[in-house]
């Protein structure tokens, strides 16, 4: 059974759209997952959500606001994660640490979007990326009430689904398995946008209907900030976790290494100029406590209002948010 | 005329696309978290009606197109054109065959139609979802027979032709779905 779809259709604009029995179900789906790290002793911490650093990742854009004070004027950022107050947590000694709160981007709102949304982000200390996986099956069975996920590398659901090798496929061939009508030079936008479309167009809709279906080993290319894999580098230790066509979570086996997280900033602000897009200035107190020590750690981000959509059969994210952006 | 941004695609908005003036139906924006931005548009051409999905970089513009419906009553053809009225305005205008399409089936004076119109000019002509008409020409049914299966083809007189139960006769006025051209009832009278 759906949840009603037409639900906030006649409401009036104060009142919240969730329904109030919604509202008690989130309320014990916010308590389990900290049931759930509570019993493992990581520690829930709160970062700042205003930071004098934004993102440079070419795909994220920050809110923007000044605080002025007579003369003076200072840009803050809305976070979009709280990646990188936690990353200098952990570097200051936290030890495991979650974060359950608010983050923002920059964009439209849609069925799966909301501008201001819930984040769950959680670093494990020794972990790598195999051992973060299982312990996020672990938390989706818990709240979902689903039997245990499946596992697909990036490489083999191109082949499963798409018929391709990534590591052999030419553009050409690629763009020839996208099969769909552009309105714009998607050659042109290159390789990895086009693995994207690919992916979300004809991958993400049949992978993780029936359980969760964890995606590992992207391509070295779609990084982030994971570390690539030694052995192999055309990939490196991120993956994400899927789940009824829904894009639920984004996990690394973290780079540690300041100088890679340097050189990584620095070919984001060049993707953003090519992109036509302001370059950020990179968060130099992460880039400080890279250089100071971060520990090894796994780390991932779900997000929560998604979550809680999958464990009610919601259909939009509007009707799991009390005041979604229309009448917030 | 105006250009709309991908975030002000809704239903029913009208764009310009290769050229031809399009109504858009359904518009997704999808956003992978590390991923650039695209919106899947589902969308009509209106002078081929052919229904196709584009995909479109988010924060991409297009033209829009100055399109507009308009309730006319049919006057006349003068062999080559089809011409309408505007009943409050007398204001009149001229279809051609194209625009017409297979909606001539459904012609009757005076009767109402939809008329699209871009820059001014009639693209397409669209009849009301229900008309009624009356029968010219039908094989006499079985006597007896209300059940009215299996139908039989019937001539109405705008000369559409649409399958009919057994019972009904020449001379009856029906009602027809003119999206489906199938029979609905008998006429109201």
């Amino acid at each position: 059974m759906k949840n009603s779809r037409c639900h906030s259709a006649q409401l009036p604009t104060w009142q919240m759209q969730i329904t109030p029995a919604n509202l008690q179900l989130r309320a014990q789906l916010l308590a389990r997952i900290r049931a759930f790290f509570s019993n493992k002793n990581v520690t829930e911490v709160e970062v700042p959500v205003l930071s004098h650093s934004g993102v440079t990742d070419p795909y994220l854009d920050n809110f923007v606001t000044q605080l002025t004070l007579g003369q003076s004027t200072t840009s803050l950022y809305l976070q979009t994660s709280p990646e990188y107050a936690m990353k200098r947590m952990l570097a200051s000694g936290s030890g495991c640490i979650y974060y359950l709160g608010k983050a923002f981007r920059h964009e439209d709102a849609g069925r799966q979007h909301n501008p201001e949304f819930t984040m769950l982000e959680w670093y494990r200390l020794g972990f790598d990326d195999r051992q973060l996986m299982a312990e996020v099956d672990a938390l989706l069975m818990e709240v979902l009430a689903m039997p245990s996920a499946e596992y697909l590398s990036y490489h083999s659901a191109f082949v499963d689904y798409v018929g391709v090798d990534i590591n052999t496929a030419t553009l050409d061939e690629l763009v020839t398995a996208l099969a769909i009508d552009c309105h714009y030079d998607v050659q042109q936008a290159g390789r990895d946008h086009v693995l994207q479309l690919l992916f979300n167009i004809h991958i993400e809709p049949k992978i993780g209907q029936a359980r969760p279906c964890f995606i590992t080993d992207f391509p070295a290319s779609q990084a982030a900030l994971a570390k690539i894999n030694r052995n192999d580098p055309h990939y490196a230790h991120r993956f994400e976790v899927y789940f009824k066509g829904i894009e639920l979570a984004n996990g690394y086996w973290e780079l540690t290494d300041a100088t890679e997280q340097s050189a990584r900033f620095a070919a984001d602000n060049e993707a953003r100029i090519i992109a036509g897009l302001s370059p950020v200035v990179p968060d130099e107190r992460l880039i400080a406590a890279l250089e100071s020590g971060l520990p090894e750690c796994a780390g991932v981000a779900l997000g929560v209002d998604r979550l809680f959509m999958l464990a009610q059969n919601i259909e939009a994210i509007s009707d799991a948010l009390t005041f979604p952006l229309p009448r917030a | 005329m105006a250009n709309f941004s991908t975030n002000e695609f809704k239903a029913g908005l009208k764009v310009m696309l290769d050229g031809e003036p399009c109504n858009i139906l359904e518009n997704e924006y999808v956003k992978p978290g590390k991923g650039q931005a695209f919106n899947r548009v589902k969308i009509r051409k209106l002078i081929s009606g052919k229904v196709l999905e584009k995909t479109f970089r988010s924060g991409e513009s297009v033209e829009g197109a100055d399109v507009m419906d308009t309730e006319l009553s049919y006057l006349y053809n003068d062999g080559e054109f089809w011409h309408f009225m505007n009943n409050e305005t007398f204001e009149q205008v001229a279809a051609d065959e194209k625009a017409l399409g297979d909606t001539v089936k459904w012609l009757v004076e005076n009767d109402l139609f939809t008329i699209t119109l871009w820059n001014g000019t009639p693209i397409v002509v669209t009849p009301q979802n229900f008309v009624e008409l009356e029968i010219t020409e039908t094989d006499p049914g079985l006597k007896g027979d209300t059940a009215g299966t299996g139908g039989k083809p019937a001539t109405l007189a705008t000369g559409a032709v649409v399958r009919v139960p057994l019972f009904i006769q020449t001379g009856e006025v029906i009602k027809v779905d003119t999206r489906s051209g199938e029979y609905v009832s008998r006429a109201s009278k």
